[in-house]
């Protein structure tokens, strides 16, 4: 609903974008009639929201092609760029953040937590174009860009493609994820039960794999359930540095040529999508964290 | 044990990083009221040849039309700036209103208000901010800094809230209020001067985030339109000519992230001199 009302109140009548400078009265009343944008407000919504209900997201106005089947085909680019990334942020952040909680007296502890300071002062795009500059100029070991036409039909340069985005936003994702490793290993390693444990007579480190692992990992889950979703709206910018043809780029061009269709569609799957990730995060925290489950679904 | 050894040493380095964190917004703040009354080169006009790489002529090179690169570099300061002070602004007027209207509203007013907060605030704010600058006229420093603003509100009005609630809960609160003290009165005499420190923090924290979101809008073209050199624009424009002058898609990004560190510093030393019980901890 709160889509609808943004789009509606973007100016200029979507049927310009049919017509060039100069089209007759008559054009644009049919055009008008074409888009469906001569009818009320209130037809329009109700027709919006029943064929959202039928999953059927209209065709674009400008190329005429049925909106969910673009997004599908997009999808297929900005899905694995997302989940890449994500896997890298994850391998990259969780033993640098432990290292950076329990050594954080040592050299190596401060210099991982000024690299993450770093990481999260960067915007993710200037990251892309620093890297461009690094990797696909001077050492020419990856594209700077694009994707290659047939997709993925051809596996190796489809990969080879995504090799930088991913790069890009694991590298930011990574560095405010440390950060949310570091805190939560700083309060397992300053716990009572920690102590009770070693008191008992557990080493350190069985201690730590036993009780610390379990309590610290369920603040991270629902970090990391917003950290996916802002993974994949990085994926947004980031597919303009590399020229991705990707979910992003087909919401900015929608948004340039006022494809009121396409732009709608983009956000909806986009919110629906993120919805469905904090929805599965809670899921997973209550599934490691029997002292979530008493409590009602939805009450934080 | 060595924790409270280790507590003094601590504690002085987390005060030069204040003390770091401050010049640096300072250093931004002068050049950004420098630009308003002297500028190195014209804007507007070419200074010197294309892409020419830096020298002392031209501190950041020049760009793909000759104009000097260090002075559009100085006029985007003043623009991250003015986009985060704004935004930081609207953020706080609307978020702080609402969340201590929420918080004062009978159970169903604020449960509705506390929903409404979380929906906005699973809208990621560049999302949000792409909405509202596609839904003004045309792209505009206006409209980036409403966008940022409303996004900003959310969160500052999910956090006003909380913090509200934690003091109206207070007994000091229940005797104000059988004495006599209006909700109004107490909310200025009470409320606000004890959730204030922790606003402040978050409010550095958004102005932070708010300089690199309008970097992104402006790199995706959404932002503030070319007469105003916004950092995010001067990368994408140097980004078509990274082949030949790297330097010009480097320096608006130091300039960006010296400014975004210096602000995240403060924010963290504000927090120590607000909060006493986090002296000497991270």
């Amino acid at each position: 609903m709160v889509l609808f009302a943004l789009l509606r109140l973007l100016p200029g009548d979507p049927a310009n974008a049919l017509l060039g400078v100069g089209a007759t009265a008559q054009q644009i009343a049919s055009a008008k009639a074409q888009v469906g944008s001569d009818l009320p407000l209130t037809e329009q919504f109700v027709r919006f929201v029943s064929s959202l209900a039928r999953f059927d997201l209209g065709t674009s106005f400008v190329s005429q092609a049925p909106v969910g089947a673009e997004i599908l085909d997009r999808l297929t680019v900005t899905i694995p760029i997302t989940l890449l990334s994500f896997a890298l942020a994850i391998i990259l952040a969780v033993p640098l953040g432990i290292v950076a909680a329990v050594k954080a007296d040592r050299w190596y502890g401060a210099v991982i937590s000024v690299v993450s300071q770093l990481g999260i002062a960067i915007p993710v795009f200037w990251v892309g174009i620093l890297l461009v500059t690094a990797f696909a100029i001077n050492i020419r070991l990856f594209p700077s860009g694009g994707f290659p036409r047939h997709g993925w039909a051809d596996p190796l340069n489809a990969l080879r493609s995504l090799a930088l985005p991913v790069l890009t936003i694991g590298i930011v994702m990574a560095s405010s994820l440390l950060r949310y490793v570091r805190s939560a290993t700083q309060d397992v390693l300053g716990s009572d039960y920690l102590r009770t444990a070693r008191a008992l007579g557990s080493g350190y480190t069985e201690a730590l794999l036993r009780h610390g692992v379990r309590n610290g990992v369920v603040p991270i889950i629902s970090i990391l359930g917003i950290e996916l979703a802002s993974t994949f709206l990085g994926a947004v910018v980031v597919e303009k540095v590399f020229a991705l043809p990707g979910l992003g780029s087909m919401l900015l061009l929608g948004i340039s040529q006022r494809d009121y269709p396409n732009v709608q569609g983009v956000l909806f799957v986009s919110t629906l999508l993120v919805l469905l990730i904090g929805f599965v995060a809670d899921l997973v925290q209550r599934l490691v964290d029997p002292r979530l489950r008493d409590r009602a679904v939805g009450s934080p | 044990m060595s924790a409270i050894a280790a507590a003094p040493v601590r504690r002085s380095r987390r005060s030069w990083l204040f003390a770091i964190g401050l010049i640096l917004v300072g250093i931004n703040v002068a050049v950004a009221l420098l630009t308003l009354v002297w500028l190195p080169y014209d804007p507007s006009s070419t200074a010197g040849g294309r892409l020419e790489a830096p020298s002392l002529l031209h501190w950041a090179g020049t760009d793909r039309l000759g104009r000097d690169l260090f002075t559009q570099i100085m006029i985007g300061s003043r623009i991250a700036l003015m986009v985060g002070a704004g935004a930081v602004a609207i953020g706080a007027a609307i978020g702080v209103t609402l969340g201590v209207l929420s918080a004062f509203a009978t159970r169903l007013l604020d449960d509705a208000f506390a929903a409404a907060f979380d929906i906005l605030i699973a809208f990621p704010t560049l999302l949000l901010a792409m909405l509202v600058v596609a839904a003004s006229d045309t792209a505009s420093l206006g409209s980036a800094i409403l966008a940022l603003g409303i996004a900003i509100s959310a969160i500052v009005a999910r956090l006003t809230r909380i913090l509200a609630k934690r003091v109206i809960g207070m007994d000091y609160i229940t005797a104000a209020r059988t004495s006599g003290t209006s909700w109004p009165q107490i909310v200025i005499k009470h409320v606000l001067p004890n959730i204030w420190p922790t606003l402040l923090v978050n409010f550095a924290l958004q102005f932070g985030l708010a300089v690199i979101a309008e970097a992104s809008l402006s790199y995706l073209g959404l932002g503030a339109p070319p007469p105003n050199a916004s950092w995010g624009r001067l990368l994408q424009e140097a980004q078509g000519t990274v082949y030949t002058a790297p330097f010009g898609a480097i320096a608006p990004g130091l300039a960006l992230l010296i400014l975004v560190i210096g602000i995240n510093l403060s924010a963290d030393g504000l927090r120590d001199i607000g909060d006493p019980t986090r002296r000497g901890s991270r």
